[in-house]
């Protein structure tokens, strides 16, 4: 059943969203209507029409009372419902957060109302508790990216210090993620230098992170010298691609 | 330093590298008649002065077909180990008289001193499988004595295997180097530990000194590396790659299997133990930043004996001391060569410049062999090749040239060869183990690709 309605809700939702914008295209329309098709319009006013949500946001799974009023209108429809009574009310269960968009219709014009039920996603199931927060894999690599290393240095760059300035405002945002700092190397030099060169570099990470506020015993920071490569081309831009500290969830 | 720059400094530096390195009382010695070339010759490992010396097919005693097989291991290993110790001029077998001496007084010594053999010396003996037990009897005559040319006679008795036929022939060469080297004791009986690339893994495994007999020593599935045997030849420390990093790992050569070594935090790698056996020096950054440390072989009583800021890796004690470390330390940007004493007092940078990595010290205690990159640098061209340097004067001769990218010297436990990693066309899987003279000369591969970081074993 709530699969039923998760898939009719996520249609209900697409539905939506065009139909806001074909409605904005018939506002332009409307506007450029010359003055003589104007005539009914003196005659019939246009119908008036409310809609509200109660409550306005819901947990994933939960579901929201519909309730619209209208008046004049000679049809109503709310975008992936369908026609409706003129006055009612419905018990919706939206998998995401949806905008409904209901049109009154009569021979005098269109009206229109919206309201906006917001779903809250937990965003990792799994984790039961409040600061059991991780993040999404994907959120934590937009947040926390890997920083990259001049040739035989282990001295963080501006753009690497800007990097660092986002992971630690995440990671003090999510203070249950543990983080493992990898270090790597290109594939020039010693097998052996490159070790504690790329212990260097994550350490260099660590350091930047506690020293903003992240505290130490959440990062393990662990070597692999040039033993795994990202890129195994004699270039340039493939060495850089090699020099790196790589930022992971330490599960 | 322009080519002929370096090659004159390859000249003045010859004198040096040559006496000390290959002292051979019986031989020695006089000019160096250097060729203008781009490799060095030592005058004991070409030419007149080497000791011509003939090793005689032996003689079967017995007609069966494990004795035909036996006997050409035996001949071919033989001949291989005589040809491959670098002091002897050795007689081509096909200016070899027809003749098949089986013993004493079977041979004709004239005809091995006269031309076109012209042997000083001769090997000669019988090799036969009776009671399923390889009997072998070797010879070794002076050619020119003719009232008392034995130098001396061996008799070796083995189980008949054609792994024991090479071995005898190992010993037996070993015994002919011992006496016409001047004592210094041959390394056909020595091995080599290195690193075996497998898909994903790398793994430590063992071979003959000139790359007979390869096989795995460890399975752990992970990145092992940096293999180090101990002085008794009981134990390799090596590291490898686990959840926590790389860490040191000792597995037991008697046992088969590994024994415990204390983990301390951070990553420890590039084990090298003391002379006595007792001591091992390693990499740590268990307190932060990369030092080097001195613990027993278990990783007890750990001490840190550097303490500098940056990367400190890939010690290597003075054998012949005991009471120095070599090591390489980037602490001033690039990785250089240092020493000091092992309380690390007394350190001294010896490398100049460039990209310097994994030191080996010689076994008389003179000579640090190194890899270096004298062009490293963004865009340089350089090569990283394979260098030996007087430790008390910091001169230098270069030992590889123009064959890619060299790496891991390794001395043979008689100073006179030294092992190493090639990777010809720079990537990185087509690594390789070659051995050479440590004049340069007599560049072989020991192993097919996939093989790296060699280790000689002390004896």
């Amino acid at each position: 059943m709530n699969t039923h309605h998760s898939k009719f809700w996520n249609k209900a939702a697409l539905v939506a969203t065009l139909a806001l914008l074909a409605a904005s295209g018939c506002h332009k329309k409307h506007a450029a209507t010359p003055p003589a098709a104007m005539a009914p319009e003196a005659t019939t006013p246009p119908p008036t029409a409310s809609i509200t949500a109660d409550p306005a946001a819901i947990d994933l799974g939960q579901s929201v009372v519909l309730n619209w009023r209208t008046s004049n209108a000679t049809s109503v429809s709310i975008d992936g419902i369908g026609e409706v009574p003129v006055n009612g009310t419905q018990t919706v269960s939206p998998a995401s957060s949806t905008n409904f968009h209901l049109v009154a219709k009569n021979a005098g014009g269109t009206t229109e109302a919206n309201v906006r039920v917001t779903v809250r996603v937990p965003e990792v199931p799994a984790a039961p508790s409040d600061n059991g927060d991780m993040g999404s894999d994907a959120m934590f690599h937009a947040k926390v990216p890997d920083i990259f290393f001049g040739y035989d240095s282990f001295d963080l760059t501006p753009e690497a210090d800007s990097s660092i300035s986002s992971a630690a405002a995440y990671l003090t945002a999510h203070p249950a993620i543990k983080i493992l700092i990898g270090g790597y190397c290109d594939d020039r030099g010693s097998a052996e230098y490159n070790i504690t060169l790329g212990e260097n570099r994550a350490n260099a990470a660590k350091t930047a992170l506690v020293s903003a506020g992240v505290t130490g015993n959440r990062i393990r920071v662990v070597s692999y010298g040039k033993e795994k490569q990202f890129c195994s081309e004699e270039t340039e831009s493939c060495w850089q691609q090699n020099r790196r500290g790589q930022f992971s969830i330490d599960r | 330093m322009n080519l002929s720059a370096r090659l004159l400094h390859a000249r003045k530096s010859l004198s040096w590298v040559a006496l000390p390195l290959l002292t051979l009382p019986l031989l020695l010695l006089s000019s160096s008649t250097l060729r203008a070339q781009d490799t060095f010759h030592l005058e004991t490992s070409s030419g007149a002065t080497s000791i011509r010396l003939a090793a005689a097919n032996f003689k079967p005693t017995a007609a069966d077909a494990n004795t035909t097989t036996f006997k050409n291991t035996f001949d071919t290993t033989l001949f291989a180990d005589l040809s491959n110790a670098g002091i002897f001029d050795m007689v081509s077998k096909s200016l070899a008289p027809q003749t098949t001496p089986g013993a004493q007084s079977d041979i004709n010594l004239s005809q091995w001193s006269t031309a076109p053999a012209s042997a000083a010396m001769v090997a000669f003996g019988n090799l036969g499988v009776q009671n399923n037990r390889l009997v072998v009897n070797g010879f070794l005559d002076d050619a020119k004595n003719t009232q008392f040319p034995q130098v001396f006679a061996k008799q070796y008795n083995e189980e008949a295997t054609d792994d024991s036929a090479r071995q005898v022939a190992h010993r037996f060469a070993d015994e002919i180097i011992f006496r016409l080297s001047g004592g210094t004791p041959g390394i056909a009986e020595s091995k080599l530990f290195y690193v075996k690339r497998g898909r994903g893994t790398k793994e430590i495994w063992e071979m003959d000194y000139d790359g007979a007999n390869q096989h795995a020593i460890t399975h752990l599935g992970e990145i092992s590396l940096s293999p180090r045997v101990s002085p008794d030849n009981s134990r390799v420390a090596f590291s490898a790659l686990g959840k926590d990093g790389f860490q040191i790992r000792m597995f037991s050569l008697l046992l088969g299997r590994l024994v415990n070594f204390q983990s301390v935090g951070g990553t420890n790698l590039s084990p090298a133990w003391s002379p006595s056996g007792q001591q091992l020096a390693f990499s740590s950054s268990r307190t932060g930043d990369p030092e080097i440390w001195v613990s027993d072989p278990q990783g007890a009583v750990a001490h840190r004996i550097t303490n500098y800021k940056g990367p400190d890796v890939s010690p290597t004690w003075n054998p012949k001391t005991g009471a120095q470390i070599a090591w390489i330390s980037g602490r001033t940007g690039l990785p250089q060569l240092y020493i000091m004493d092992t309380d690390g007092s007394g350190v001294t940078r010896m490398t100049d410049g460039g990209y310097a990595t994994s030191p080996s010290w010689s076994p008389n205690g003179q000579f640090i062999a190194f890899a270096w990159n004298r062009k490293y640098g963004p865009g340089a061209p350089g090569g990283q090749d394979i260098y030996v340097m007087e430790v008390a004067s910091k001169r230098w001769i270069q030992l590889t040239h123009d064959m890619g990218r060299c790496d891991f010297p390794s001395w043979s436990p008689d100073g006179r060869h030294i092992a190493f990693a090639n990777t010809p066309d720079g990537v990185d899987s087509h690594n390789r183990i070659m051995t050479m003279l440590v004049d340069g000369t007599g560049k072989r591969a020991l192993t097919e690709y996939g093989a790296d970081m060699p280790n000689w074993s002390w004896k």
